[in-house]
């Protein structure tokens, strides 16, 4: 008995024994999943993996990532059942694109202050992160100034100090000029600090910055030069005063300048095909001279997209899916005629009668070579495959025959023809059917060739382009128009439009305000430009104005070109094969322009859409802050 | 055994305790008027036109809003209690009184039971003697304006649109046909006249709903006629 007991004791006192390590030991450990301040700025790797996060959260309204977003407004048609309610909201939420991510603002002030005390890392790797903060700092007030107008200027972290009383920590809304002021003379202040290297795609750069700066420049220039007693604030929160405008568009001309004397960058000129080469300018990671500043995706980790899944044609897919986004006639019919002038697609003739077309493909020729690399056209290659986009068949006798679903074949249908056949493309286009080209095009920007981007368990790695130098010599040709300089603005515009195929250059006269807007339009469409291009030209209450559109508005359309030509719901256009067996054009195509049933309500951009809505806990925690108009 | 009977009270205690109704009543007091100047409703666009009611008192603030139906009337179920009305700085067609700081003043609102309050407001414009008949396959219309606002803050009339529709909600986004007449064209405010082809209808049907509405320069929402139903 004793025995066992001396056993029991003796094991008691090993067991809590044990425990009798200093509490201290114990409790304090270092987390393995969270880096320590103090010691990641101790080591470079520590702090590229955190300006890395840094980096990946940096904000984008529309995204490859996104693609619906880009059927939220003219630019394309949503085709999944998920996305057709984007044609059928008549208004825009006052609190769409809002923004205020004072979390990451605390997080990269907290990284540029802890950065600055330390002294541990060599010189230039230091001053290089900071720099980069302090641009990725600049980019998300640039992105929260052209959403909401004014906001805080928070530029160091700010602590509680649990007193009971947090109106110390409550900041008013700055100006939106110093909004503007701020993220420029930060991006001058960083410009010399990062490498000048158009090598460097995911990080920033001299060229990243100056790039940032002149768009931000424009932005504010045209705020003031566009400003609109409606949409002002007496505490100058929101609006700009018309009088700066020249100051800021010579800022962002400068800032183009700059980039352009570096000779860093060209425009991709890699492809003597044009169409073909506007499209790989999107895909081409190798040496690509015109890229700037990237979302860079990698395959084979988890920074891959699937904007090639759920874009790719639905005939060639590599997956039972694809082809959701569907540019819009809109879009397609704005891209210009190689001399130049706006003309609807011809669909009929001056009597109204169908043109016939023996080739597919025949009603675009001739036009601005972004067209098809911006846009899958029926009768065109993606991936070395044709697409097989067109309606049905059109009889002699006026009605139309047509199937359900993708590539649906019928028998003895065609009087004549008692066999089987095909009466609707692979692609569609069927109306409500999702997948199916429902506007008669496919998106192609973007878009990956190479093999199993479309698959599921590979994805896409083609990455996601912020700034180009083609939008630099965009930002130049409008601030030197804006300024007065028509014949520099024509020359700025003269590169990106030969690389258009626009080979008869726009004479100074010619370039109006009304140019510039397109040539945006048509440059940049899927580029996630077009809502803050609008807005800042004070253009978005009257493109999208909430009046319903009719085909006359893509037939022999007068007003293409011009800036205000409303565009409030998306409309197609559907191929069909014209059936008459003896007729001269039997086989032959014709083109019907067609609003897609899903397209039910116009989109109405009200002025209280131009700032956003602050939503009303951030006013009620912080009293100081001051309602957005119109709302 | 005893002990078995307590512990069953016990729980019964327990179990029927939580079986009231742990619900609020829910809002009964309507909150309805008409937007007028002079007496006249103001027609405005459907979903267009909000106002805000603040009940102060409870901690964190949220405005309730209540919009403005096409007619002008307008409808809100509310708790009883003390409200402060406004309307947003440029919202509507009207002049909404400021305050001695140069804000949107508030109207006290106490609802106790149901209550009809019409809000008196100065339209930019109203538009008079408004006629609309349809013949020979037109809607034909003609109005006269009268301008309200004729101090500093006076605006330029932009346009004037008949529009017509298949059902009673008529506005821009609401149509299948319109007319504009532009704010330069008009040379005379008491003799507008416009006429707009009724395009065919599918299904059929021989009446359409027509409106004339206006837009001011400058204002984002539109003043409207009530919404007429034409035979033809």
């Amino acid at each position: 008995m004793k025995k066992y007991i001396y056993i029991l004791s003796a094991a008691a006192l090993l067991t809590f024994g044990e425990s009798c390590k200093k509490d201290s030991e114990f409790l304090d450990k270092q987390p393995t999943n969270t880096l320590d301040i103090e010691a990641t700025w101790k080591d470079p790797n520590l702090v590229l993996s955190v300006i890395g996060d840094l980096y990946d959260r940096y904000p984008d309204f529309q995204r490859i990532e996104s693609w619906w977003l880009f059927a939220d407004f003219d630019e394309g048609f949503g085709s999944a059942s998920g996305d057709y309610f984007r044609h059928q909201n008549l208004e825009y939420n006052y609190d769409s694109w809002n923004m205020w991510d004072y979390g990451y603002v605390r997080d990269l002030n907290n990284f540029i202050k802890k950065g600055e005390e330390s002294n541990t890392l060599k010189k230039e790797d230091k001053d290089r992160y900071l720099a980069e903060a302090r641009f990725i700092r600049a980019g998300l007030y640039f992105e929260m100034v052209k959403r909401m107008g004014g906001v805080p200027l928070i530029l160091e972290p700010l602590t509680y100090n649990y007193s009971g009383d947090p109106t110390y920590l409550q900041y008013p809304r700055a100006k939106e000029t110093e909004v503007y002021d701020f993220v420029i003379s930060e991006l001058e202040a960083v410009k010399t600090i990062l490498p000048n290297s158009a090598n460097v795609k995911s990080r920033a750069t001299k060229a990243a910055a100056l790039a940032m700066e002149s768009r931000a420049a424009l932005y504010a220039g045209s705020i003031a030069k566009y400003s609109n007693s409606q949409l002002t604030l007496p505490g100058g929160e929101v609006g700009i005063a018309s009088s700066l405008a020249n100051s800021y568009f010579t800022k962002a001309l400068n800032a183009a300048k700059e980039i352009i004397a570096d000779g860093q960058y060209s425009l991709y000129q890699k492809n003597p095909n044009l169409s073909e080469n506007f499209a790989s300018l999107f895909t081409d990671k190798g040496s690509n001279p015109e890229v700037i500043f990237v979302k860079d995706f990698k395959l084979k980790t988890n920074k891959v997209h699937g904007f090639t899944i759920d874009n790719q044609p639905r005939s060639s897919a590599e997956e039972a899916q694809g082809g959701r986004l569907n540019p819009s006639l809109n879009l397609v019919q704005s891209f210009e005629k190689l001399d130049n002038t706006y003309a609807s697609l011809p669909v009929t003739d001056g009597s109204g009668n169908p043109v016939y077309y023996t080739g597919i493909t025949d009603i675009f020729a001739g036009r601005d070579a972004r067209l098809a690399g911006t846009v899958i056209l029926p009768g065109t290659l993606f991936k070395g495959n044709m697409v097989d986009i067109w309606a049905g068949y059109q009889l002699a006798n006026g009605s139309i025959v047509t199937g359900d679903n993708f590539g649906s074949t019928k028998t003895d249908v065609l009087p004549g023809n008692p066999g089987s056949v095909q009466v609707v493309g692979k692609d569609g286009p069927v109306d409500g059917l999702e997948f199916s080209a429902q506007t008669g095009f496919y998106v192609r920007k973007y878009l990956d060739p190479s093999a199993g981007s479309g698959q599921i368990g590979t994805r896409s790695e083609v990455w996601w382009i912020r700034y180009r130098y083609a939008e630099v010599l965009l930002n130049a040709a409008e601030a030197a128009f804006q300024l007065g300089d028509l014949g520099a603005a024509a020359g700025y515009l003269k590169p990106v439009r030969d690389r258009a195929g626009l080979t008869t250059a726009l004479t100074a006269a010619e370039i109006t305000f009304d140019r510039i807007v397109h040539e945006r339009k048509v440059e940049l469409a899927f580029e996630g430009h077009e809502l803050w291009d609008y807005k800042r030209w004070r253009l978005a209450d009257k493109v999208w104005n909430g009046n319903n559109m009719s085909n006359a508005d893509f037939i022999n359309a007068t007003n293409i070109g011009s800036a205000t030509r409303t565009s409030t719901q998306v409309f197609g256009l559907w191929p069909y094969k014209y059936y008459n067996p003896g007729n001269p054009n039997h086989n032959k195509y014709i083109f019907k322009v067609v609003k897609p049933s899903r397209v039910t309500a116009a989109h109405r951009f009200r002025l209280g859409n131009y700032y956003s809505l602050i939503n009303q806990d951030i006013i009620n925690r912080n009293p100081k802050i001051v309602r957005n108009p119109n709302q | 055994m005893k002990n078995r009977f307590y512990i069953i009270m016990l729980l019964a205690t327990v179990i029927f305790a939580s079986c009231k109704k742990d619900n609020y009543d829910a809002p009964e007091a309507d909150f309805t008027g008409r937007l007028v100047y002079k007496g006249e409703a103001i027609g405005v666009q459907y979903g267009n036109v909000n106002f805000e009611l603040w009940q102060p008192g409870f901690g964190n603030n949220g405005a309730i809003n209540v919009n403005v139906t096409q007619d002008g009337t307008f409808g809100a179920k509310l708790f009883d209690g003390n409200y402060k009305l406004v309307f947003t700085a440029n919202q509507g067609p009207f002049l909404w009184p400021k305050n001695s700081a140069g804000r949107q003043d508030t109207i006290a609102v106490q609802i106790n039971g149901s209550k009809t309050m019409d809000l008196e407001v100065r339209p930019y414009y109203m538009i008079r003697s408004a006629a609309i008949a349809a013949a020979s396959g037109k809607v034909n219309a003609s109005c006269k304006l009268e301008k309200i606002i004729t101090d500093a803050n006076a605006k330029d009339v932009e346009r004037v649109t008949l529009y017509i529709n298949k059902t009673q909600f008529v506005d821009g986004g609401n149509s299948i046909a319109t007319q504009d007449l532009t704010g330069t064209a008009i040379a005379d405010l008491n003799n507008l006249s416009m006429s707009v082809t009724i395009p065919a209808l599918v299904p059929t049907q021989n009446y359409v709903f027509a409106r004339i509405g206006l837009k001011i320069a400058g204002v984002e929402d539109m003043i409207f006629t009530p919404s007429q139903k034409i035979t033809f």
